[in-house]
């Protein structure tokens, strides 16, 4: 049932968009997974769509469609923008995958860009986000914060991307307090305010004084502060949300990605790529460190800096895995492919990970 | 906070949009409509109760417009389908989808701002007591509302005229209406009150649960409640009972995963579903009662001889 809703209000929503006048101009086009109003995930993509506008207004001539579900309906919504002379479209959800390349087969003359995937070809790019390194700098802060030393991790599914995020999180906390601990709770779901509250609300009553999340939603954040805990944003600064407890926010930012792409369409230089980017590819961005004694906020910003330089890296060894195994020796660095496929927790995490 | 208090606020702050929405769905499945529109007016009653609220710094006034703006999705159902006697079902799908698409559109300019929250009453020293005193003389109006609303949706129901008017209208309606009584307009009402209800529930998730707008947040409690109200064999203290027990069970569930113990997540998402099925049906398990209380009407139109 909700399935169906689902593609009725996308198919709904795809006469909204705005159409062509100028038939010389660029056409770039979007897909959506959420709303635009999420002010998460797909609200950080808008905001990239709307950067193409701002420097590139004269030159190209942007669309979207929000709200697609993943799936078989997502390869009709692509479709429909490429049917409708796209020639550059950005579809920004994992699971638009397969539809992405299924449609890329049918318009070879279309380029087509798809975040967080790993499947590219001659006209499809990839290109992603490396937030985990904002989740080790959050994790160190986390467990300076924390009184009682644990923290609690709301989680959407147990995917490589957000089991890395754990991951990076604790290594970052253990770097301060090698005894910190996480407890955390799966909502499946990318958005359900509601959900997410819910499991804050069970964090902090289990002793949690941190709460942090991988899901789309302010309302984790609005929990931890009406409850005089520590939180972070996700996606984007929610410090408006949360003005005491707000430490700081992991923040997408896509502009310059979409706006160099769109550029490189333009002049003809496109080609298919995979990017993945950091820091310091201003693709991940910290919100000010607020709320915070002086020291901590040092901190952060030095890891951040050392980040950003390449001396480094939050997968960088000793690292091991929960049953005690060596993942990477000292001063060896977990590879992209390792860290991209990543199926299981660091040594301290006292869960078990889905399968 | 205690952390088994904290767990019962959790469960009461979860369960109380499930049972407001549920409660209207109630009395309007009993006068024979099937009203499947719940999630479109409850999504409506929460960005009109947010945008009002954070507007005029009211929450009150945030709870009206919420209940209004439920009323005014269910006017418009009642005019269809009684009216202009469209297919229930059809027009229902159609509320939701209209109510999703419409609550995005007025809420746009609202996404992303803090919002007003419905500040839990608090009785001077009875809410003072130890443990029990913030479970039952601490949470906010809307709860209380939620439960007096059960006790007066029963009693109006079963013990009084206007119940067994709206009960005859839902179990034969060519019957009632050879009784004199105005069907059409016995449905109008109580669709109305299904959408107040309905908005208030709304309301509730915007001003209370998760004092904020963003699209979609009911993200599906609609279908639960009318879900609820099935199971619940048309029954207030049944449905009350269910809508409990499923976020009892939903919280729990979040409460057991946390605790680390391995369960699969996606098994204890599922629960909540599963476990007040089986209650449900194991309480209501009389089948001649189930039948005797199954508005023998729903889902019929019903068009006066003139």
């Amino acid at each position: 049932m909700k399935k169906w809703l689902g593609f009725a209000a996308a198919v709904a929503m795809s006469f909204a968009i705005t159409s062509a006048s100028a038939a010389d101009k660029l056409k770039v086009g979007f897909i959506y997974v959420g709303p635009i109003g999420d002010h998460g995930w797909s609200y950080q993509h808008e905001q990239g769509r709307l950067a193409i506008d701002a420097a590139l207004g004269d030159q190209v001539e942007t669309s979207y469609i929000e709200k697609v579900d993943e799936g078989p309906d997502a390869e009709r919504a692509i479709e429909r923008l490429a049917r409708q002379g796209a020639n550059l479209i950005f579809t920004t959800s994992f699971g638009f995958m397969e539809p992405t390349l299924k449609v890329a087969k049918r318009f070879p003359d279309v380029k087509f860009e798809h975040a967080t995937g790993y499947k590219r070809a001659d006209n499809v790019s990839t290109y992603s986000s490396r937030f985990y390194e904002g989740r080790y700098i959050i994790g160190q802060i986390a467990a300076r914060m924390s009184k009682s030393g644990v923290a609690g991790y709301i989680g959407s599914f147990p995917i490589p991307e957000v089991v890395r995020g754990i991951n990076s999180f604790m290594l970052g906390a253990q770097s301060v307090n090698p005894d910190f601990k996480l407890k955390i709770v799966w909502v499946n779901s990318w958005f359900d305010p509601g959900k997410e509250a819910d499991a804050a609300k069970v964090l902090i009553g289990q002793g949690a004084d941190i709460i942090t999340q991988h899901t789309d939603s302010t309302a984790p954040l609005q929990i931890a502060g009406e409850n005089g805990v520590y939180g972070f944003g996700q996606a984007s600064d929610m410090i408006a949300f949360a003005p005491n407890s707000q430490l700081t926010a992991i923040v997408d930012d896509w502009s310059s990605y979409y706006v160099n792409r769109t550029k490189a369409a333009l002049d003809g230089t496109w080609e298919s790529t995979d990017t993945w980017g950091g820091i310091n590819d201003k693709m991940v961005g910290m919100a000010p460190f607020t709320n915070m004694p002086d020291d901590v906020k040092a901190e952060a910003g030095k890891t951040t800096a050392k980040i950003i330089s390449g001396r480094f890296h939050p997968f960088q060894g000793p690292i091991f895995k929960q049953d005690g195994t060596e993942a990477a020796k000292e001063g060896e660095i977990i590879s992209d492919g390792e860290l991209l496929g990543m199926n299981w927790y660091v040594k301290g995490i006292d869960d078990q990970l889905p399968q | 906070m205690d952390g088994t208090q904290a767990i019962i606020l959790t469960i009461i702050t979860a369960s109380t949009p499930l049972l407001l929405a549920a409660i209207g769905e109630l009395v309007v499945e009993r006068s024979g409509v099937l009203n499947l529109g719940v999630e479109g007016m409850m999504v409506m009653g929460a960005v009109c109760g947010f945008a009002t609220a954070y507007t005029t710094g009211s929450p009150t006034l945030g709870i009206f417009a919420g209940i209004m703006a439920g009323i005014g999705m269910a006017f418009i159902f009642a005019f269809m389908t009684q009216t202009l006697v469209s297919n229930q079902v059809a027009t229902g799908l159609a509320l939701t989808l209209l109510g999703l698409g419409l609550s995005g559109l007025i809420g746009e300019s609202f996404v992303g701002l803090p919002g007003v929250k419905l500040v839990p009453v608090s009785i001077p020293l009875l809410s003072d007591i130890p443990f029990i005193g913030r479970i039952l003389f601490g949470q906010d109006i809307l709860v209380y509302a939620s439960i007096a609303l059960v006790i007066a949706t029963t009693y109006v129901l079963f013990k009084t005229r206007v119940g067994l008017i709206i009960r005859a209208v839902g179990d034969n309606h060519h019957s009632a209406h050879s009784l004199g009584y105005n069907v059409i307009m016995v449905r109008y009402a109580c669709i109305l009150f299904g959408g107040a209800c309905a908005g208030l529930s709304g309301a509730y998730l915007s001003l209370a649960y998760t004092p904020q707008w963003i699209e979609n947040m009911t993200a599906g409690r609609g279908w639960i409640a009318l879900a609820l109200v099935v199971f619940a064999t048309w029954l207030p203290k049944r449905l009350a009972i269910g809508a409990y027990l499923f976020g009892t069970v939903w919280i729990m569930g979040l409460y057991v995963q946390a605790q680390g113990l391995g369960i699969p997540s996606q098994f204890l998402s599922s629960l909540p579903y599963l476990v007040t099925i089986i209650a449900l049906v194991i309480i209501s398990g009389n089948k001649t009662l189930t039948r005797v209380n199954t508005p023998a009407c729903i889902g019929q139109s019903f068009v006066p001889d003139r």
